[in-house]
């Protein structure tokens, strides 16, 4: 391996969260981002499956993760704990944020049929969704977005990963401004 | 009411815990029938809708009571459709239809997300580290002089301790009562100056008036008082001394 991809190798095996390119590159600021994604390719191939751990692309960076296939051995031995499951309000609530962001309260409530003020505290406080603005209506409502969070525990590299809303099976024409005063 | 079905042929009980509100509740009872949610049998939706609610006592859930009530509006308005055109009707039913076509896509995709995050949850990163503040509280740049004389501000301001003498209680309560006791071994009646007498302090009035209120409440006079204002008069009560 180049001494680029040992040194990247060695920041992602001592970080505990996924490391974004610029925060790679900070490692060593003369190497261009050619070189660095050149390393990273590198250092990708050389876990290939060779290895109990691989590095996946996740959550706009770069982290070292264990094999899924390992994951019950790792779960019964209680090395490692997997993170709560999200409730289904919260998933929905998720979900609307993601599509829509940034969205507000209302706009919410209204898809769901229900209150989701509770169910927005707590995304907040997990830190998966974040205030991104203000809206321009009546008393400048808070508009909500995801965060770098909500992608990681997705495993999701970035928000294009998410899947088209054509691909679903219920295909639903984008909201007419009629149906949608703002 | 014509059909308030809750429970399926196979005696599925619905459960509306399990629902995360009305337009989840409606997906599924649309599911159950295998109608066309497209063109919404509202009229048997309703019903059901509103047996199932009832039937469960969720009365106090106020999204899934505005369901109720808009399912009926919309019901109400298919007998008499609004003209739009010449050939042409309103059809209540769409909003209603475009909500439940919009939140089953939700509904799709929060199964695409907990997959995703069921996926995700098998692969482990290092160890879980809390996420870092967003910005580190500026370093103060203060010497020691700022620091005592910062100090010395916050002890001035520390009030000086009051201190109390503390002082055996000074009535005389049973002086009062003996005083009392030989006025009632006296007299039928006497008059409040006759139990404190000229020049008595607080302390002898504080005195006597425990004494009086105590005998009162012992049975052994009255206290009386005959107009506002006036002289109180004691009587002697009953004839037995209590000590």
């Amino acid at each position: 391996m180049s001494p680029l991809a040992k040194l990247l190798e060695a920041a992602l095996f001592a970080a505990s969260r996924p490391l974004s390119l610029e925060e790679l590159g900070s490692l060593e600021p003369e190497s261009g981002e050619g070189a660095l994604r050149a390393a990273l390719t590198e250092l990708r191939a050389a876990y290939g499956d060779q290895h109990g751990v691989e590095l996946a692309e996740i959550a706009e960076g770069w982290q070292f993760l264990t094999r899924r296939e390992y994951a019950e051995a790792i779960d019964r031995a209680q090395f490692a704990l997997r993170p709560r499951r999200l409730s289904p309000a919260a998933l929905e609530t998720l979900a609307i944020i993601a599509y829509r962001q940034p969205v507000g309260r209302l706009e919410v409530d209204e898809i769901r049929g229900v209150d989701s003020g509770a169910v927005i505290d707590k995304l907040l406080e997990r830190g998966l969704v974040e205030v991104v603005t203000r809206g321009e209506g009546l008393g400048r409502p808070l508009l909500y977005g995801t965060t770098p969070q909500f992608l990681e525990i997705l495993g999701l590299k970035d928000l294009e990963e998410l899947p088209r809303l054509e691909e679903l099976s219920v295909a639903l024409r984008p909201p007419t401004p009629a149906e949608e005063p703002e | 009411m014509t059909s308030p079905v809750v429970r399926d042929p196979s005696g599925f009980v619905i459960e509306l815990e399990q629902f995360s509100g009305p337009l989840d509740l409606l997906l599924h009872l649309i599911h159950e029938e295998e109608v066309d949610i497209t063109d919404l049998p509202i009229s048997k939706i309703a019903d059901q809708f509103l047996a199932v609610i009832g039937d469960l006592g969720l009365n106090q859930a106020a999204d899934y009571l505005e369901m109720a009530a808009r399912l009926l509006r919309i019901k109400a308005q298919m007998l008499l459709p609004r003209r739009l055109g010449d050939d042409e009707w309103e059809d209540p039913r769409a909003e209603l239809v475009r909500r439940l076509l919009e939140y089953q896509q939700i509904r799709e995709l929060v199964d695409w997300l907990a997959r995703a995050a069921a996926v995700r949850a098998e692969r482990f990163g290092r160890g879980y580290e809390a996420p870092p503040p967003d910005a580190p509280p500026a370093p103060l740049q203060i010497d020691l002089n700022d620091l005592l004389a910062a100090a010395e501000r916050v002890i001035a301001l520390i009030p000086e301790p009051m201190l109390h003498r503390v002082v055996p209680r000074p009535l005389d309560v049973e002086g009062a009562l003996v005083k009392i006791h030989a006025l009632l071994a006296e007299h039928d009646t006497f008059g409040w100056s006759d139990v404190v007498g000229p020049g008595a302090t607080i302390v002898d009035v504080l005195s006597a008036f425990i004494a009086l209120l105590e005998l009162a409440k012992r049975g052994t006079l009255s206290l009386a008082q005959p107009e506002p204002f006036a002289p109180m008069v004691i009587r002697r009560e009953s004839p037995r001394e209590a000590a």
